[in-house]
């Protein structure tokens, strides 16, 4: 017996604290917005959807989602691609430095976003380049490409190399075994390290802060509403949807890696 | 692939560089003459002593709430909830984690605002209103509040990995719960506890948006004085020099984990 009667009683109870502590805040927000009133107050005085229309309607979040869904898209395919080879370079290759090499790869996750954000900051200025949409994308594509290179890297560790060798040995040539092996072991890894970059680059203040010129992102046009205290109602919406569109890849992600992928707990900020 | 890692590379080395620069007082152009002035006003300025000192201290205190908060929790999922519920749970706990961080600090603003949820339910039971709202108070919970997940989980995985048999050994040997639990289950859980405490600690100490957002006029953070000088005071050399002070911090921390055991648990 690990736990007596009590002992399990109380853990439960605690449990159901500590999951109500998790889940009752983010739940607080969409009831906020569908709130009637524009003053954020509890309880809320009736519900109604207007917020929703006016919000889709502001030009300032068209603007801001537009940018938040190019850049997105543009730092997940770079990592796509440049994670993925960085997985592939480090699986194979036994070369001098590589531990070093693998721990490089990993930098931009475990630095603090500020440190990253300055130093890319501090970098562009010294280059002379202006911030634009491709400063952000560069910087986003830091982290979401550790992301891939996790994801891509902890499935190629699980698959056994005996499949490729018998499919060399089966006369296939390396282009071959790469489309018709390789790629359907590791592609639910490749999608599933894909889902969680754009969640992470959708969801980014920090690093989107010191890469973006004077236009802004979906978070960073939330995070200036809520410091200055305005269009909260908008404000509701907004962080709703970016709730879902934040948690929905991540579902699909545990789904396709059985959770594994989403449990290396990348913390991009 | 190579040349973005230099980019990375080059940036921080940059960054490093510059930190040992200064600017021009009347101008606000970086001067590049090699000085140690940044990190002498650091060391010297009370200001930033202070600074610093809240920073680590949060960044502590946040650590310890979330240990005591995620160990029971941690030990349930392990060790006792049936196998479908601590799937359930796990992935409870992870979804939190994945909504928007700025969604969830908003969500305690809405909380903890002077017409919030907290204060009307306090006063609905009779009791005075708790104005925590933009305090060090609020910064404290809320970090705790975001991080708490990031706790939870290696705990859970360090407490997953000690075999029952243990306990059960200990039982026989005439140890009673209590006894066990602190003999046998703490040292094993440790490594993940130190692993769990590497985020939180280090998450909190990076932060400067939670103190610009649910923070007061005194919770000022070192990330909020590295923004500033960023931004408004356009002086990257005295910011880079502030932002080598939480790498600093970090690698000691990380050396001390490392004594501990904690990279195997991550």
């Amino acid at each position: 017996m690990i736990a007596g009667f009590w002992t399990r009683v109380a853990l439960r109870a605690w449990a159901a604290l500590i999951l109500l502590f998790l889940f009752f805040p983010i739940l607080l927000i969409f009831f906020y917005a569908f709130n009637t009133s524009n003053i954020e107050s509890w309880p809320i005085p009736g519900l109604t959807t207007r917020w929703f229309g006016s919000t889709w309607n502001d030009p300032d979040v068209r603007a801001a989602l537009l940018l938040s869904v190019q850049a997105g898209l543009a730092a997940t395919a770079v990592a796509l691609v440049l994670g993925s080879c960085a997985a592939f370079a480090i699986h194979r290759a036994s070369f001098f430095g590589r531990d070093a090499v693998s721990l490089l790869f990993v930098l931009p996750l475990a630095l603090p976003g500020i440190i990253t954000g300055i130093a890319l900051n501090a970098f562009f200025s010294f280059g002379g380049v202006t911030l634009s949409i491709w400063t952000v994308i560069a910087g986003h594509a830091t982290f979401c490409m550790v992301v891939v290179y996790n994801n891509v890297l902890a499935r190629l560790r699980r698959t056994q190399g005996s499949l490729i060798e018998a499919a060399m040995d089966l006369g296939a040539n390396g282009f071959q075994v790469f489309r018709d092996v390789t790629l359907p072991l590791i592609s639910t890894a490749v999608v599933a390290g894909a889902m969680l970059a754009f969640a992470l680059s959708f969801d980014e203040v920090i690093v989107t802060t010191f890469t973006a010129g004077s236009q802004s992102t979906l978070p960073i046009w939330i995070f200036g509403q809520i410091r200055h205290g305005i269009l909260l109602p908008e404000v509701n919406v907004v962080v709703s949807f970016v709730i879902l569109v934040t948690i929905i890849p991540v579902v699909i992600a545990a789904r396709l890696t059985g959770g594994g992928g989403t449990a290396r707990v990348p913390a991009a900020r | 692939m190579a040349w973005f890692v230099l980019i990375y590379l080059a940036s921080l080395v940059l960054l490093l560089i510059t930190a040992f620069w200064s600017i021009d007082p009347f101008t606000t152009q970086i001067v590049q003459v090699w000085n140690i002035d940044n990190f002498r006003i650091i060391l010297t300025d009370p200001t930033y002593r202070t600074i610093v000192g809240r920073t680590a201290g949060l960044a502590a205190l946040v650590t310890i709430t979330d240990v005591v908060l995620a160990f029971p929790l941690a030990y349930y999922m392990a060790k006792v909830a049936s196998r479908r519920v601590q799937s359930l749970l796990f992935a409870a706990v992870l979804l939190p984690l994945w909504a928007s961080y700025l969604a969830r600090v908003y969500a305690w603003i809405l909380i903890l605002n002077h017409s919030g949820v907290l204060n009307w339910s306090l006063q609905s039971i009779g009791l005075p209103a708790a104005n925590i709202g933009y305090t060090n108070t609020a910064m404290w919970l809320v970090f705790s509040y975001i991080w708490l997940p990031f706790m939870i989980i290696p705990t859970y995985a360090a407490l997953e990995r000690v075999p029952d048999s243990l306990l059960e050994a200990a039982a026989d040997l005439g140890a009673r719960r209590w006894r066990s639990t602190l003999d046998v289950v703490l040292p094993l859980a440790l490594p993940g506890v130190v692993a769990g405490s590497i985020f939180t600690f280090s998450l909190t100490l990076g932060d400067y948006i939670t103190p610009i957002l649910v923070g007061g006029a005194g919770s000022q953070f070192i990330g909020n004085v590295v923004y500033s000088n960023v931004g408004i005071a356009n002086n990257v050399p005295f910011a880079a020099a502030l932002a080598t002070v939480p790498v600093l911090i970090m690698a000691v921390y990380l050396l001390t984990a490392q004594r501990l055991g904690a990279f195997e648990a991550l």
